[in-house]
């Protein structure tokens, strides 16, 4: 099969996403239930990366800071705007791609294989829009906030490790992050969330949906997702980054 | 009523099912029956709209599926109940919930009422205390079991049921098999079974269809299929030399020639 039957299936599934909803109740609650599933499963491991990117980032950028005509509040600067331009939105969804997308790959696969998915189909559900709609949807709603949240502790983290070793002390570290800020940038960052959480839910669930044969089908397709997922930010990052910026 | 005209159907080229015909009755239990590979899997995924044929007819009591658009199929589908070979329960729900989901979804009435509904389906396939188990943690036949409640809550007038014997013991696939033969009556269904189980050919088949690489090679009743002229048919039912000793001890005993309990003796002596 190739690179263009290929996404032209994927433009299929997602034109066959978008059809009446057969119990509006029903698809809402599992809008909810994937919230909390992507949003608030991911929350954990988002926070932890976030912190120690802020930090790391103040302890090199002050590392490699060695003129003394420059002044210190410059660090914050640096760090605040690498957190919210690339960290916090790439960063982020690379690892989200890895945790939402095997998951959401594996689930999808799982229950092809096992006849899950036909269950429903014979049933009169939509499959597409019942498995795979809530799910983009609740990246689209969760991602941002997660990005957003990034943001903030990344930036957080920078302050904290500043303090801690005595390399920057917070005073100057607030002042730094005042200075020259462009809201712009976070403008930008949320649009990089957007198009990361529609990359790391639609790939993924593409390649789950169309899994055929058994586990270890199922392990390579979540293996290919992750991959191909990942990629996609890449390059969505780049494009992004030339059309924007 | 079901009927199929000249179905056909194949992937890459390769013929899988080469223009079966058929009916299959309501209020009965309509098998079919072949080996692996025959093409009877597909024949039913070809029924139930999951793989579209490449060619020929398929109409339910008048009403030509294949023609159907993708709303109609949707309305035609709530009238279709299927127990699938691996049962295909909804492995993060509950039992109760695997049940409920299909009323969830399609039907407007209260929940007092559907709680109503999803305990009598329980109660009719003896699952009574089961109702907050995972699908995990029951047996096999249960599972199937689980998955007939699931298929009927919504009342269909078709059930299709794939290997329902599939990975269950002797014992269990006869309770299994008589649940679907009640139901089948009770409910006034057309049911259709596929399976290579030659006790659910003998105990409920009232219409079977054998099928050989892609082709409908034989069609009667399971009292028809004893005396059945076909090689084919007859190699692959009475397989085993017991078998075909059973099926031999059955045509003389019909023909009365033959004293049952004396040769039963004999055989036991053998």
């Amino acid at each position: 099969m190739n690179i263009f039957t290929k996404l032209g299936q994927f433009l299929l599934m997602l034109k066959g996403m978008f059809t009446k909803p057969e119990n509006f109740k029903i698809y809402w609650k599992e809008l909810m239930h994937q919230c909390v599933e992507l949003g608030i499963g991911s929350l954990g491991i988002v926070s932890i990366i976030s912190v120690f990117i802020g930090a790391v980032s103040t302890l090199q950028t002050s590392y490699q800071f060695i003129s003394p005509i420059i002044p210190r509040s410059v660090i914050a600067q640096i760090v605040r705007d690498s957190v919210i331009l690339e960290f916090a939105p790439t960063i982020t969804c690379i690892v989200l791609a890895g945790v939402v997308g095997s998951k959401i790959s594996s689930e999808l696969g799982n229950m092809r294989v096992s006849e899950q998915i036909d269950a429903l189909e014979i049933m009169g559900i939509n499959t597409k829009a019942y498995l795979i709609l809530p799910k983009i949807l609740a990246a689209l709603i969760t991602i941002p906030l997660l990005v957003v949240i990034a943001m903030a502790l990344g930036i957080w983290g920078g302050r904290m490790i500043g303090d801690i070793t005595n390399i920057l002390p917070h005073e100057i570290y607030d002042k730094g992050l005042h200075e020259t800020f462009v809201p712009y940038n976070v403008t930008f960052a949320l649009t990089k969330a957007y198009s990361f959480a529609f990359i790391i839910t639609a790939i993924p669930a593409y390649f789950g949906y169309n899994v055929r044969g058994g586990a270890l089908e199922i392990g390579r397709a979540s293996t290919t997702s992750v991959v191909t997922s990942c990629v996609m930010i890449l390059l969505a990052d780049y494009v992004l980054a030339t059309i924007l910026l | 009523m079901i009927q199929i005209k000249n179905i056909q159907k194949g992937f890459s080229g390769k013929s899988v099912i080469e223009g079966v015909s058929s009916e299959f009755e309501t209020g009965k239990c309509n098998l079919i029956i072949g080996a692996s590979g025959s093409g009877k899997t597909v024949l039913m995924k070809c029924l139930v709209g999951l793989i579209t044929p490449d060619s020929g007819e398929i109409i339910y009591d008048g009403e030509n599926f294949s023609l159907m658009s993708q709303d109609q199929l949707k309305i035609m589908r709530r009238k279709i109940g299927m127990l699938f070979q691996g049962s295909a329960l909804f492995d993060s729900m509950t039992v109760e919930k695997n049940i409920f989901f299909p009323l969830d979804m399609f039907s407007n009435e209260t929940k007092g009422e559907k709680q109503k509904r999803v305990d009598e389906v329980l109660d009719r396939v003896n699952l009574n205390g089961a109702h907050k188990k995972f699908p995990a943690e029951i047996s096999g036949g249960m599972k199937k079991r689980v998955g007939i409640a699931r298929a009927i809550i919504l009342n269909p007038k078709y059930l299709f049921c794939d290997e329902p014997n599939s990975g269950l013991d002797p014992q269990t696939s006869l309770v299994i098999d008589k649940l679907i033969k009640e139901i089948t009556i009770e409910y006034n269904i057309t049911t259709v079974i596929n399976t290579h189980d030659m006790n659910s050919v003998m105990e409920i088949g009232d219409r079977i269809m054998y099928m050989y690489q892609g082709k409908k090679e034989w069609e009667g009743t399971n009292k028809e299929i004893i005396f059945s002229k076909s090689e084919k048919l007859n190699s692959f039912i009475f397989a085993s030399e017991f078998l075909q000793d059973a099926k031999d001890m059955r045509m003389l005993e019909s023909k009365g020639k033959i004293d049952q309990n004396r040769d039963m003796e004999k055989l036991m002596g053998e």
